[in-house]
């Protein structure tokens, strides 16, 4: 179910996502405490090769740290072949690479 | 001296691998008794067929465990005042493992599984060689003595949930084993021991629930053991050590 190659890479991903997370939470106060409209928002990150490099590293290791634990949430809570089961996670890891990253390219381009 | 005016309600499973039902039985309640004081009270008053399993009654051979009132218990060492809810006890067989019959359990599995996690003894000398020193203050050492105690009672292994999500899970106790033999000086098998606890079904699958902590009767911590062997085998995995 996990071999020690996914539980490294969901560890490592842990350990470069908890300071994006910090990052992401005060970017939120700041934003919302700011009052700064969308307008305001986007005229910041629009073309900020910054702001698209930390929210597009924060998607790319969200997608592989949710996947495999949701992988291993599955995996305990029904029983599931090997193949569906990389099915699934590579689904999920997909699906959030593709959200996310078009979210990324939609406030970041110019 | 038994008190005539108290008595205990005790549920006591019945049963074979397949089917089986809890039965009641009324127990006279003394100031000093042990849930096995209570089954064994049962077996002699009134269900001479009931199959449960004991030997030392002192808490070391770890043969008594059983799950009272829900939670997994060295039985001979757990006194009823402890553990009733209101005069209540339900005795079940151990958590995790097959039924064999009432309340005796397969342990089978729990040491197959130690033995998948190398939890044996690597000999790298013989009978003739020297004995070999060992301090007794090294951090190695010191990490070993602090597992070393376990009687394999398999009630960490009925506690761990992770274990029951996941059968292939090698649990508490042989992960435990495993880490005080990567820690002996005397033993030779590092690699087969991080090459077993590094598989599917591993020290990668527990989730640091503590459980077996909070329920072995020796007081030991294999979830201490455990993120030891994770923290073994995550730098061996990036050091790229064979």
């Amino acid at each position: 179910m996990l071999d020690m190659r996914l539980y490294m890479l969901q560890r490592l991903s842990a350990l470069v996502m908890a300071p994006l997370v910090f990052g992401h939470i005060a970017v939120m106060i700041y934003a919302i405490g700011g009052g700064l409209s969308a307008a305001e928002v986007l005229g910041r990150t629009q073309g900020s090769v910054g702001w698209m490099l930390f929210y597009g590293t924060f998607v790319v290791v969200v997608s592989i740290h949710a996947a495999i634990g949701l992988r291993v949430v599955l995996a305990e809570t029904i029983r599931i072949g090997r193949l569906p089961l990389a099915l699934f996670s590579w689904a999920v890891c997909l699906g959030l690479l593709y959200m996310g990253l078009s979210a990324v390219h939609a406030v970041t381009a110019s | 001296m038994p008190d005539a005016a108290a008595s205990l309600s005790v549920s006591v499973w019945r049963g074979g691998p397949e089917a089986g039902a809890f039965r009641s039985f009324d127990v006279p309640a003394l100031k000093n008794q042990t849930v096995l004081d209570v089954v064994a009270w049962i077996q002699r008053n009134a269900e001479p067929t009931l199959s449960y399993r004991f030997a030392c009654r002192v808490g070391m051979c770890g043969s008594c465990a059983m799950m009272v009132n829900g939670q997994p218990r060295w039985t001979c060492r757990t006194h009823v005042r402890k553990v009733a809810e209101d005069g209540r006890l339900e005795i079940a067989p151990l958590r995790n493992l097959p039924v064999i019959k009432d309340l005796a359990v397969d342990m089978d599995p729990f040491f197959d599984k130690w033995v998948k996690a190398e939890g044996v003894f690597h000999s790298s000398t013989d009978r003739a060689a020297d004995i070999a020193p060992v301090r007794p203050s090294t951090p190695a050492r010191v990490a070993a003595d602090a597992g070393i105690e376990c009687i394999n009672c398999a009630v960490c292994y009925a506690a761990c949930d992770s274990v029951a999500a996941n059968p292939d899970y090698l649990g508490p106790a042989a992960l435990n084993r495993a880490w005080t033999l990567l820690n002996d000086a005397k033993d030779s098998g590092r690699v087969a021991i991080l090459d077993a606890v590094s598989r599917p079904g591993g020290c990668t699958s527990c989730h640091s629930q503590g459980s077996c902590e909070r329920f072995c009767p020796n007081e030991l911590s294999p979830l201490t053991s455990i993120a030891g062997l994770k923290r073994e085998a995550a730098w061996r995995f990036l050091r790229k050590e064979s």
